[in-house]
């Protein structure tokens, strides 16, 4: 991080150094809690509370966590503030935490947080560090709401649970699509989001780490 | 960062001070929020006979309406007798399948649902007076396409026309399974009857594809064939002499089952009805 200042630190992770966009990480739970907005909506917050809190106190006692046990520091720390999250949501969100089920316990293994926590949290100051929790956090709900957003209008003719396409097996027309309920259907909406992204922001664009070959001809194969 | 953090002493007292600490706030917090998570089971189970019963409407005092009209029964499904050995409000027969001494392991022909293994007893809840009820709400569990499915399923007071059915818990494919909540599915179940007319315990009800023609039959869900057996196989279970047949057999044929202590002499005389 060459210029570290609170402003970047929130922001970039959004478009410029987005988590799931360019970072390609925390895929798994992408596919899994978009299939409606209000879900992904729920995700997204325990995740922005989950990566900052986890960031700041990381931070706090980074000068005294031992560098041999510092991965298990770290995982105990998101541990617990998964586990409390998740109480939390049982008790004023009951029927959200039936629909996230076991995902919320899977932040713990979201390797957003444990990537923050051990590029970010170990070497920079504790309001820093809280404020790129949120910042990654942030670029990770934003693009659970795109995805969100296309798989339930398209899957199940809903935004946010309120009818936009009225739906055939409810008497209207619309014909949901029903690859969009299925988790598959994640990875090509997160594909042309990465696209779009790379196509606006060129300098995202990988270098090919291999060259291929142009085609031999079958006299040169020989 | 300074040499020193590496010492064994250094490594043991920071890993310790961190373990308690987690574990207080941990701790602390599953214990505060308990209380307040059980009431909202509590709650989501309550909403769900309501709904199945047709009582519900958004934005009711969901604890008030159901203890005015409903009442909780368990009733031994051997005999089909109501019970007063269990409290119902705590009763748990999820719990009592599991205990080799409360529930019975299924051979392979019987367990069409796929339990494995099922309790001796079980709660009911009836709407509209316990003598003769308007209502009355099973429990129903079996195995979908992914997993189990835990609904209920609303009959009226005659023991063989189906009011409605509901599932509180599945993990079927959203869109196509995921449909056996769909209000517009639900809705056919309405008037549908259990039994035929020969009085046996044999339940007749089933899903079929392509129409439903008779009263014993309710349309199948489209691209959910899987889904749609293991509905089937369940209703065929709960409402066979396994589960609720002697239970509901006592509404058939209009004679009220009666409170265990009353009905304690003549046991023999039920089972051989």
């Amino acid at each position: 991080m060459a210029d570290v200042n609170a402003k970047g630190v929130l922001t970039a992770p959004i478009f410029h150094n987005n988590p799931i966009a360019l970072q390609i990480l925390g895929i798994c739970s992408a596919l899994a809690v978009t299939t409606s907005m209000s879900v992904s909506l729920v995700m997204a917050l325990a995740v922005i509370f989950v990566t900052s809190f986890s960031n700041l106190f990381v931070s706090l006692i980074r000068n005294h966590i031992p560098s041999s046990i510092r991965i298990i520091v770290q995982m105990t720390i998101i541990a617990s503030l998964v586990i409390v999250v998740d109480q939390i949501l049982k008790a004023y969100a009951y029927e959200m935490s039936k629909q996230l089920s076991v995902f919320v316990g899977l932040i713990i293994t979201n390797c957003i947080v444990m990537g923050r926590a051990e590029g970010f949290a170990m070497s920079n100051t504790p309001g820093m560090s809280f404020l790129d929790g949120i910042g990654n956090g942030l670029g990770y709900g934003f693009v659970l709401m795109v995805v969100g957003f296309f798989r339930e209008l398209l899957g199940s003719g809903s935004i946010f649970g309120i009818t936009i396409l009225q739906t055939v097996q409810n008497g209207g027309w619309y014909v949901p699509n029903g690859l969009l309920l299925l988790p598959p259907s994640a990875f090509f909406i997160i594909g042309l989001l990465i696209w779009v992204m790379r196509a606006v922001n060129p300098e995202q664009v990988e270098e090919n780490e291999f060259k291929m070959k142009e085609n031999t001809k079958p006299k040169e194969a020989v | 960062m300074a040499q020193g953090n590496n010492s064994i002493k250094k490594v043991l007292i920071v890993a310790f001070a961190l373990c308690i600490v987690c574990s207080v706030i941990v701790s602390t917090a599953a214990v505060a929020l308990r209380p307040m998570q059980q009431l909202n089971q509590e709650l989501d189970r309550k909403t769900n006979i309501l709904n199945v019963a047709k009582l519900y409407e958004p934005g009711m005092d969901v604890e008030e309406v159901f203890s005015e009209e409903i009442t909780a029964r368990v009733v031994d499904l051997d005999t089909g007798e109501y019970s007063d050995e269990f409290d119902p409000d705590t009763y748990d027969s999820f719990e009592a399948a599991r205990d080799p001494a409360s529930g019975r392991t299924l051979s392979g022909d019987q367990d069409i649902a796929g339990l494995s293994r099922v309790e001796n007893y079980a709660t009911v809840y009836l709407i509209g007076g316990e003598d003769d009820p308007e209502q009355i709400v099973l429990p129903i569990r079996g195995q979908g396409l992914w997993g189990l499915m835990r609904g209920f399923l609303a009959v009226e007071g005659d023991g063989n026309t189906i009011v409605s059915i509901t599932y509180y818990e599945h993990s079927e494919t959203p869109g196509l399974g995921a449909e056996v909540n769909n209000p517009r599915w639900q809705a056919q179940w309405e008037g549908k009857k259990i039994y035929d007319e020969e009085g046996d315990l044999s339940p007749e009800i089933h899903l079929t594809k392509g129409g439903a023609s008779d009263e014993y039959e309710v349309d199948a869900l489209s691209g959910a064939t899987l889904t749609s057996n293991g509905v089937t196989n369940m209703l065929q279970f709960w409402l066979s002499e396994e589960a609720f047949g002697p239970y509901l057999a006592k509404f058939r044929s209009g004679t009220e089952p009666e409170d265990a202590e009353e009905t304690d002499t003549d046991f023999e005389d039920v089972e051989g009805a």
